[in-house]
């Protein structure tokens, strides 16, 4: 194998087919929590164009979850945005982590993968990296996955709607706190991650009841960033 | 400031949901293009990058149900014992519909 195919950055069409295939199981899951965005819009009185459009141009479950809370008759558009913002400040981290291995590739092909970064395929694409692995076909064909089939969920959501009156009562509520449980264990497990992720828990729970709403993302993720530059990683 | 959400209002408001994901989606790329990443700063994202979900779960798991909790809990023993996120995940989930379906009441 020569020099530049065992490198991690390497994309090819073979890579984002792999890449696609390893995200299709948790697919299903982003199928039945995209049936639930699609149900609580539809009782959040979105038409139908309005749902399918924001998962297909916003693609981003908890910041939609969060806008169907403030969704109205009227809608107050900055604090909307800036919930959605904080939600997804997330994305700003994962385009850094992801940088040294976008880093070779064009400008056009860096910003067109991003377009489909998300929670599970950042962090199976970090997990390749990790172990030296190539991951931009699991970024890329794990996003176009998920976005796929987050879009069909939502549209799922639309037309059975009536079979599911209440997704609390099958547990559906607890799709994305559960799956983002099991990347948080599934991460890193040492002293210095579990005293990270206890400020991070104590500081958002804070924030959560003595500060504006929603700021608690942003502060927990702050608080945590904090710890982990106070006590540096011996490598 | 407020927006109609009738007509072509909701269009815009998604819309602009759009754009600010876009931008957290972009922004993070486009300032490592040009502020080189330091030792310091991998330190601080990399334990940011853990800390937002960890953030986004707390006050999930103490203002949640007892079903809630008890399919957060579930989720992290079966994440914690085989490692695999579907059955972490299928576990939480079950729990939290057979304890809301058995336990009304405590529910």
């Amino acid at each position: 194998m020569t020099r530049r195919d065992a490198s991690p950055h390497r994309l090819d069409r073979a890579l984002v087919w792999d890449g696609f295939k390893a995200l299709l199981p948790l697919s299903l899951f982003v199928i039945v929590f995209g049936v639930a965005f699609g149900l609580a819009a539809t009782q959040a009185r979105l038409g139908d164009l309005e749902i399918v459009l924001m998962s297909t141009l916003v693609f981003a479950g908890a910041s939609q979850f969060a806008a169907l809370e403030l969704w109205g008759p009227q809608v107050p558009f900055f604090t909307l945005l800036v919930t959605v913002f904080a939600i997804n400040a997330r994305h700003l981290l994962m385009g850094a982590t992801l940088y040294p291995w976008l880093e070779p590739l064009s400008p056009a092909r860096r910003y067109a993968i991003m377009l489909v970064a998300s929670d599970a395929n950042w962090a199976m694409a970090m997990q390749a990296f990790g172990s030296g692995r190539p991951g931009l076909g699991l970024l890329l064909g794990g996003g176009i996955a998920l976005w796929g089939f987050w879009v069909l969920g939502t549209w799922l959501g639309l037309n059975i709607g009536g079979a599911v009156r209440d997704p609390a009562s099958l547990g559906l509520d607890m799709v994305m706190g559960c799956f983002l449980l099991a990347m948080v264990v599934g991460g890193e497990k040492n002293l210095r991650m579990l005293l990270i992720w206890s400020v991070a828990a104590g500081a958002s729970l804070l924030a959560f009841y003595y500060l504006p709403e929603n700021s608690h993302v942003v502060v927990g993720a702050i608080a945590g960033g904090l710890v982990g530059l106070a006590w540096g990683k011996r490598e | 400031m407020s927006l109609e959400t009738g007509g072509l209002g909701a269009l815009f408001v998604i819309l602009a949901m759009a754009l600010v994901t876009l931008a957290t989606r972009w922004g993070g790329v486009f300032v490592m293009s040009f502020v080189p990443i330091g030792y310091r700063v991998r330190q601080f994202i990399h334990a940011m990058s853990g800390s937002v979900l960890v953030a986004l779960l707390a006050p999930l798991a103490v203002t949640g149900d007892t079903g809630a909790r008890l399919a957060l809990l579930t989720t992290a023993v079966i994440m914690l014992t085989l490692k695999k996120p579907l059955p972490a995940i299928a576990g939480g989930i079950l729990v939290a519909a057979l304890c809301r379906q058995l336990l009304p009441a405590v529910g």
